[in-house]
């Protein structure tokens, strides 16, 4: 009997992510969820400009490569130009959370029937390791050697918490892929950030703390590590905001 | 015949977007150009169609993306600095090979600069306007009947050539009124089997992307597309030429000033100065042959601009510099008078076409 096997949804070739780096695992959660649902064939994923940028190569589905923080705009062109389609985006802290915050604040505003898989590691992976809007208070990087001065560069954005005050989105949650435990809870959240979409419900939401050993300058357990200590005090996993469940409790 | 309907410059082409099949509108309110918009929020919602206004320019572009993306008729609409907050989906629009409609109806610049007609955006439309080596197919309307026209014509090109297609209006054509047909005999679109539709589990996925980080395939991408370009040059080329047989002062102006620029060649012509025009409908590809064939006889090229001398450029590529070309201008939203430019064809024709 086969117990594990790779999904459908993810293509056989080697990824492009630095070792311990946790795109891999997310993309796995992503592909194994889409398996499930059956959707491989109607779906339309969304890659952005970051460590992800190559992810149309690595997903079986339609893919197509946003400008950088533009994919909650691009998904709303391709999910409005076919409703019945199903169209995710997959996008980092630099990507959804600076550059491309207007789209992300406005696809929720107007609760587009889409699904976001939004990677939160605190850095910019692919340019080298500078300070992402989610870098933490005296996070060192690049374009923070001395550490992120809040006095200096402000505060890092907590993107759950901020969005939970907009009417429109309808499913926000903050998961964590650094033990066994989380990355289960963080498949159920995609899980049902997708399963929405299906239903109809609207925008959905899985911010992902994930772990960057590479820019981090961290051993991968290390970094997995850092994840506990450092970031889910910050960021404190968790639902959001859960509109459906919310109103079936009224 | 067609009964023609008394419309403005910008309702006409919202009007004829529709008939060309547009269902997708997308955009962000700025003078001169939002009776566009205005329209289509009206009609969108009762032909099934989506308008939708954007948060904002670069969200429009990129809403853009997405449907082109998806394999459907879409387009937007801005005005001079809208345009530029465009600059960077168009660029990737064009590394993709993204078919679609933008129109810009241009307003003085730069900067936030004025509400008033211009066309200082020329250099803007007809190299590109964003990064990286690329074409847009240009469009120069000068009247409210081809507003229309050249809207079919436009996403007709850029469902054929796969490439985002510009109409550059001004504020002049998108305001004004005029009788205007809608009878069109619309071709049936492309089938687009690159788009990502799904797949279906029937062909292995497509992919949208601009991105090529092998420099040798980059190269080859860039040159494929030029060689699409080459052949729009010889096949797409568009242009009007009035009283230029026996010309002698040619003037080259598109849009309003080709409209202000017909009266002074008329008037110079009842004062027995061989006048005549040459009026480019497509800014890019840019007619060149025209010029050159004109350069035989003409003795003095006038180029009538709303901007500070842009198309000259293009003309004096064009006819290859073997006759003088000078510049009949107003910018910031002014426009040449007929009797400004007549007298610029008077002094001409006293220098002996000469400078």
């Amino acid at each position: 009997m086969i117990v594990f096997e790779r999904p459908h949804a993810l293509i056989d070739v080697p990824l492009h992510y630095c070792p311990g780096c946790t795109h891999g695992i997310v993309h796995r959660l992503v592909a194994e969820v889409i398996d499930e649902l059956g959707i491989e064939g109607n779906t339309i994923g969304i890659a952005p400009v970051g460590c992800s940028v190559m992810a149309y190569d690595y997903f079986n589905c339609d893919m197509i490569e946003a400008a950088h923080g533009r994919a909650p705009a691009v998904a709303t062109g391709v999910k409005r130009a076919d409703p019945s389609k199903f169209v995710f985006t997959y996008q980092g802290d630099g990507d959804l959370a600076s550059i491309g915050m207007a789209e992300t604040v406005h696809a929720a505003a107007r609760n587009e029937n889409i699904s976001i898989v939004f990677i939160n590691n605190a850095i910019y992976g692919m340019t080298g390791g500078q300070m992402a809007p989610t870098s933490l208070p005296g996070q060192v990087t690049q374009t923070s050697p001395y550490g992120r001065d809040p006095k200096l560069c402000g505060y890092p954005i907590k993107v759950c918490e901020m969005l939970s005050q907009v009417d429109g989105a309808e499913y926000l949650e903050r998961v964590a892929v650094n033990n066994v435990r989380n990355i289960r809870n963080a498949k159920k959240a995609i899980k049902k950030a997708f399963q929405n979409q299906l239903d109809g419900k609207g925008f959905s939401l899985v911010e992902v703390l994930s772990s960057c050993p590479t820019n981090w300058g961290l051993t991968p357990q290390n970094a997995l590590k850092w994840i506990d200590e450092k970031m889910i005090p910050y960021y404190p996993l968790g639902v959001y905001k859960d509109r459906s469940a919310e109103e079936a409790a009224k | 015949m067609a009964d023609k309907v008394l419309m403005k410059g910008n309702e006409a082409i919202a009007e004829a977007a529709i008939t060309a099949g547009c269902r997708f509108y997308f955009g962000y309110p700025i003078t001169p150009q939002t009776e566009i918009a205005a329209y289509m929020a009206k009609r969108m919602p009762k032909i099934g169609g989506t308008f939708l206004q954007a948060e904002s320019e670069i969200a429009a572009i990129n809403m853009v993306y997405g449907v082109a993306s998806a394999g459907k008729r879409v387009m937007t609409s801005s005005s001079s600095p809208g345009i530029s907050l465009k600059g960077e989906g168009i660029s990737y629009m064009a590394g993709s090979d993204l078919p679609g409609l933008i129109v810009n109806v241009q307003r003085g610049g730069p900067g936030l600069g004025g509400i008033q007609p211009s066309q200082s955006d020329y250099f803007q439309a007809t190299r590109g306007g964003g990064h990286g080596d690329y074409h847009l197919i240009v469009l120069a309307p000068a009247s409210v009947q081809e507003m229309a026209d050249l809207t079919i014509k436009g996403f007709e090109l850029a469902d054929k050539y796969r490439m985002m297609t510009m109409i550059l209006a001004d504020g002049t054509m998108g305001q004004m009124m005029e009788p205007v047909s809608l009878d069109f005999d619309i071709k049936p679109e492309p089938e687009k089997p690159w788009a990502t539709t799904g797949t279906q589990m029937k062909r292995p996925h497509n992919i949208i992307n601009s991105l090529s980080l092998v420099p040798e395939e980059l190269e080859q991408q860039n040159f494929r597309r030029y060689e699409k370009y080459a052949e729009i040059e010889k096949n797409e080329v568009m242009y009007e030429e009035y009283m230029m047989d026996d010309a002698q002062i040619a003037i080259a102006a598109f849009g309003i000033a080709a409209r202000v620029s017909k009266n002074a060649v008329n008037e110079a012509r009842s004062k027995g100065i061989k006048a005549g025009m040459i009026r480019p409908i497509t800014l890019w590809p840019f007619p060149k042959e025209p010029f050159m064939k004109a350069a035989e006889h003409v003795k003095q090229f006038i180029s009538v601009e709303l901007s500070m001398g842009q198309m000259i450029e293009d003309v004096q590529l064009a006819e290859q510099c073997r006759r003088p070309v000078t510049l009949c201008k107003r910018a910031g939203g002014m426009i040449p008078s007929p009797e400004m430019v007549l007298a610029a064809i008077e002094e001409a024709a006293e220098n002996g076409g000469a400078l």
